[in-house]
């Protein structure tokens, strides 16, 4: 019993609601936003804390224990990626001040960025499956909303490609959830995974899995990709770096959570499925990577490859290959949201998004370019950088286990991830400048504030790793071991 | 009863699916509409048909019914509420912007 549990969720949506009602006071709505913002950071850094003192937390709504009531439960994995979602959100908002507009923050763009935190926050820390579908949907219906929002002729047709596949999978979700509970009359995760053990894995209920593989990977962008790239290319850039940062995080977080928790008797049909997809999706989104010309294009399909690589850990499935899977994955979030902001930014400067159409943008705004250039390191997995040691990890549990063709499509992936990136940054930013000091557009600083902060922290993270490991090997440790989540949600009363 | 709602929701999915695989934008809504209703009327038979009288305290039953598929589907009724009256309003400034309302159309916008 934590009543602490809910905040999360709570203050994030609070915030929205609240922020509906001040439409019009502008201000107000962004001191508020950010205080919000710094609220919730606090909040779960406190509770990621005390995880690593009293073990995984659990919170009963209305005082009906498990299995019978819904229930939030903490473990570090979720804690994890629900900070980091509460950091990223708070320096996303930052450069919407500056850069989203006025038509936007009076068409309630704050309250819907509150209400999509809300949905990814309840989604990690939710111990329910069906709560877990209620979260998606709140996180979905607002960013149906963000994405449109604007109403320009490219949003709305990529919108309706959105929304339709996204409906599609609830649906599909709603049925393998029907299929669970009619085989084993239970929702809660952790009784899940006890009434499994107990009857055994047979072909149905992995038959139901698959179904759930398929719901999470159109959620994930699991070789399931194709709406990604143009529905992620055409809102503002805020908007983008919010999706490209927080929205296929969650599905695989719930990828990693069923997978590992609930369905892991047979590693042979499910986890090889999901390397085998998982490969299929690094090979997919290098050559969607190189293929495209458009800036935006390519950054969206570099989320895709990162899907890949992530849940190439979770196909490896040794305690070390998910180290490297969260390390990863906390860094992709912060790195991800950069990417979007710079290339967004360089939309802005240019008014181009083509990269043979830019060219020399160093010479005008060199902290840009160095940025831009940290920011591919970092991907590539340059040693004092984040990437680097999710790599490593990633790449250890593949070796120890034997599974060198993951291994080797891990590792092309990154020289493909660092080859995309550096077209990018060879044409659009070395070689003669296209722009006269005369009509340089002046870069304002509360764009490249957020930028710099992201950057910083993808350097501390590299450099300050130690600081991480416990919560992250706790985090591993749990998913390695289902019974210490299952002791902590049922303590006996099975 | 369960076998027959069961070939009855093996329909509504059939015809959805040929809704959602038509070029008509509406169409394709309706088809998400039917399709919302099989996964509810699924959940319901999942759940188990008029197994006993309702699950309160006073009723002196030999068995009771679950009650917690009707408070799912309740939640997923709601929800699909939303998203269909969302995806026609979506439809409808599609349409007044673009023009059209087939799919076939819609696709390859390359610039603004």
């Amino acid at each position: 019993m934590n009543n602490i549990l809910v905040m999360p969720m709570i203050i994030p949506l609070l915030t929205g609601i609240i922020l509906v009602f001040l439409r019009h006071y502008i201000k107000t709505q962004r001191v508020l936003g950010i205080l919000s913002s710094i609220a919730t950071v606090v909040v779960s850094v406190l509770i990621l804390h005390q995880i690593q003192q009293e073990g995984i937390l659990r919170l009963d709504f209305g005082g009906w224990l498990p299995p019978y009531g819904i229930l939030f439960v903490a473990d570090s994995f979720s804690m994890l990626l629900v900070v980091t979602t509460s950091i990223v959100t708070g320096i996303l908002l930052i450069y919407a001040f500056s850069s989203i507009g006025k038509q936007y923050e009076h068409m309630f763009f704050y309250p819907f960025v509150f209400f999509l935190v809300a949905g990814v926050n309840g989604s990690f820390l939710t111990g329910d499956l069906f709560n877990l579908f209620v979260c998606f949907e709140v996180m979905l219906l607002s960013s149906y909303v963000l994405i449109t929002m604007g109403g320009r002729k490219i949003q709305l047709i990529e919108s309706i490609k959105y929304v339709t596949i996204n409906v599609l999978s609830s649906w599909f979700f709603l049925m393998g959830i029907a299929y669970l509970y009619g085989t084993v009359g239970t929702l809660n995760m952790a009784h899940l995974s006890v009434r499994i053990a107990e009857v055994g894995q047979g072909p149905l209920l992995t038959v139901i899995s698959l179904i759930f593989l398929i719901v999470f990977s159109l959620k994930a962008g699991l070789l399931l990709y194709f709406w990604l790239p143009g529905s992620y290319s055409a809102p503002p850039t805020v908007i983008a770096a919010l999706f490209g940062a927080l929205l296929t995080k969650v599905g695989i977080y719930a990828m990693f959570r069923v997978f590992t928790l609930i369905f892991y008797h047979e590693p042979v049909i499910t986890h090889t499925a999901i390397g085998v997809m998982a490969i299929l999706t690094m090979i997919g989104g290098s050559v969607g990577a190189l293929a495209y010309n458009d800036i935006r294009k390519i950054v969206s399909y570099n989320v895709v490859i990162a899907v890949g690589f992530i849940l190439a850990g979770l196909a490896i499935s040794t305690e070390v290959a998910f180290q490297g899977a969260i390390y990863y994955l906390i860094h992709d979030m912060i790195v991800k949201a950069l990417l979007f902001l710079l290339v967004g930014t360089m939309i802005y400067l240019t008014g181009k998004a083509k990269i043979e159409e830019m060219s020399g943008l160093i010479r005008n705004y060199p902290t840009l370019g160095w940025l831009f250039f940290i920011t591919m390191l970092s991907l590539a997995g340059i040693p004092p950088l984040s990437g680097f040691i999710g790599k490593v990890f990633i790449g250890q549990g593949a070796i120890e286990s034997g599974s060198f063709i993951l291994l080797i499509a891990a590792f092309l992936s990154g020289i493909f991830v660092l080859y995309s990136l550096l077209r990018i940054f060879m044409n659009c930013f070395w070689g003669e400048t296209i722009i006269n000091e005369d009509d340089d557009v002046p870069l304002k600083k509360g764009m490249l504030v957020p930028c710099i902060l992201f950057a910083i922290m993808t350097i501390a993270i590299g450099i300050g790793v130690e600081g991480l490991a416990p919560y992250v090997t706790d985090a591993a440790r749990t998913l390695m071991n289902p019974e210490i989540y299952i002791d902590a949600v049922l303590q006996g009363n099975r | 009863m369960e076998t027959l709602i069961t070939i009855l929701v093996g329909f509504l999915v059939m015809i959805a699916v040929y809704l959602l695989l038509s070029r008509n934008l509406i169409r394709v809504i309706l088809g998400t509409a039917v399709l919302s209703h099989a996964a509810h009327l699924l959940l319901m038979t999942m759940g188990g048909l008029k197994k006993g009288s309702a699950p309160l305290l006073g009723e002196d039953a030999e068995s009771y019914t679950d009650a917690l598929p009707q408070a799912l589907i309740l939640t997923a009724i709601v929800i699909s509420f939303a998203v269909t009256a969302f995806l026609l309003v979506l439809a409808y400034r599609t349409y007044k912007k673009t023009g059209t309302d087939n799919l076939q159309q819609l696709r390859g916008f390359e610039d603004e």
